[in-house]
């Protein structure tokens, strides 16, 4: 029977959380680096048991963290994040010009077949790439030439919080910066353009449908459908079907379509998942009602999911990197709160339990099988 | 030998219960002393300085011997009870709650 692990990323440390196929009874291990802030835990798909955390704290900066026994151990690998060249600057709140400085490392996307590379997405946005296990790290620097200077740190900070690997064409990659925008490389990440055209930012930006500087929040990809990719903005959840060449709204019915989170369905690459939260203002979901909403239909019409989630009095908000699937037959999804529970849905969505309700803020949720 | 006390987070990093003990060349500075400190334990690089600029970092103080030696330049020698071994090099995490 199937090992389920999910890696929970918190802002005072790390949980492992494990169960069975049936994904009802858990065991909850950690804190892991207890006291630090866990942007993102990780697994490898290429070795299982070889997990990546990206530990910080205001204090001590940034340190990363390798296990190679499914975080029974931990090592220590490079926390040195170094701009390639003179690192520039960008646009900050004044509008004049800042130099780009390193906070931390905001996400970490391992590749599917080699379990030495892995690429890490940081603030103040840039794209690194370790091809050595995280022992040496070293930045793509083109992307910050796609009109850098113009991009702006939102409320979160200037983060690169998403990257995807395309299944299909190893040269290409795409990533999403808060306030920036999405971007794509189809050459290893060499040369880069923004791939934000249909966005609208009505009420963020001067020029409503400019070429950077929109905020993204998550962007999600079904393997099977390359091309295809599913985007939760500030406002709107958008959709492409041509590799992020244009997008199209896809918000419909949903009760707000300001939000975090997106993700698809391990099996059915139409089959869309967001949390709305009520609005930029107010960071919990609309009428205290915490529901999932999902889109068996690839956007526009979305049905609420809530059964065994808070319908009342729920103030919690999910964040960026903090709603996961795993890859089961049915499909698991999951999801951390700023209020510290993990939820899970063992049946795509349809009901959910608690895995763990009293966790500090939860920044991070991945979830793995294992053979 | 230099002593040198850390914050609980880094003890926990370096995997240390208590002070450490340095060997540390002539003459005695807070550069040196960290220099050997972050050879001794490598995963405490860039904790303590900015792994760039080695500067120190905003929410790290440096006291030894009843001083804040925070704003001392780092190549200046530490206290005579300090390269003696006698006190410690003690480094904190300021107090930045609110």
């Amino acid at each position: 029977m199937s090992e389920v692990r999910v890696l929970v990323g918190t802002r005072k440390g790390a949980f492992i959380l494990r169960s069975n196929e049936q994904r009802k009874d858990w065991t909850v291990e950690g804190p892991h680096f207890p006291g630090w802030e866990i942007y993102h835990i990780t697994g490898t798909p290429a070795a299982p048991n070889r997990l990546y955390a990206s530990q910080s704290g205001g204090w001590f900066g940034q340190v990363m963290q390798r296990s190679d026994d499914g975080g029974k151990t931990w090592e220590t690998v490079s926390n040195e994040f170094v701009y390639d060249g003179v690192p520039g600057t960008h646009q900050w709140y004044d509008g004049s010009q800042h130099p780009w400085e390193f906070r931390r490392v905001w996400h970490l996307e391992p590749s599917p077949t080699d379990p030495d590379s892995i690429y890490a997405g940081v603030e103040d946005a840039a794209l690194f790439h370790s091809n050595d296990g995280g022992k040496t790290w070293r930045e793509l620097p083109g992307l910050r030439g796609v009109k850098g200077n113009l991009w702006q740190p939102g409320a979160g900070g200037m983060c690169l919080h998403t990257i995807i690997l395309s299944p299909d064409n190893p040269n290409r990659m795409f990533v999403a910066i808060s306030a920036a925008g999405a971007f794509r490389t189809d050459d290893g990440g060499k040369t880069w353009r923004p791939v934000n055209q249909g966005l609208k930012s009505e009420f963020e930006l001067p020029h409503a449908t400019a070429e950077v500087g929109h905020c993204v929040h998550s962007i999600t990809m079904h393997p099977s459908r390359p091309n295809t990719l599913f985007m939760q903005k500030h406002w709107d959840v958008m959709r492409s079907d041509n590799a992020g060449d244009s997008w199209h709204e896809v918000s419909g019915n949903l009760p707000s379509d300001f939000g975090f989170p997106i993700a698809v369905h391990a099996h059915e690459p139409n089959t869309i998942y967001v949390v709305p939260i009520t609005s930029d203002s107010h960071h919990f979901p609309p009428d205290g009602k915490l529901r999932v909403y999902r889109s068996r239909s690839g956007g526009d019409e979305w049905e609420a999911l809530t059964n065994g989630l808070p319908q009342s009095h729920c103030y919690v908000n999910v964040l960026r990197n903090a709603l996961a699937v795993d890859s089961l037959d049915s499909c698991g999804i999951y999801f951390g709160t700023t209020g510290g529970q993990v939820y899970v849905s063992a049946d795509s969505g349809d009901n959910w339990m608690p895995i763990v309700r009293d966790l500090p803020p939860v920044l991070s949720v991945e979830a793995q099988i294992l053979p | 030998m230099i002593q040198v006390t850390l914050p609980t987070h880094l003890r926990a990093l370096a995997q240390v219960t208590g002070p450490v003990e340095l060997q540390v060349d002539e003459p005695i500075t807070q550069r040196a002393i960290l220099d050997a400190l972050e050879a001794a334990y490598p995963m405490l690089r860039g904790t303590i300085r900015d792994a760039v600029t080695r500067e120190r970092r905003p929410f790290i103080r440096f006291f030894a011997c009843g001083e804040d030696l925070s704003h001392e330049p780092a190549d200046v020698p530490v206290p005579p009870d300090v390269a003696a071994g006698k006190q410690p090099f003690r480094i904190i995490g300021a107090m930045a709650g609110g």
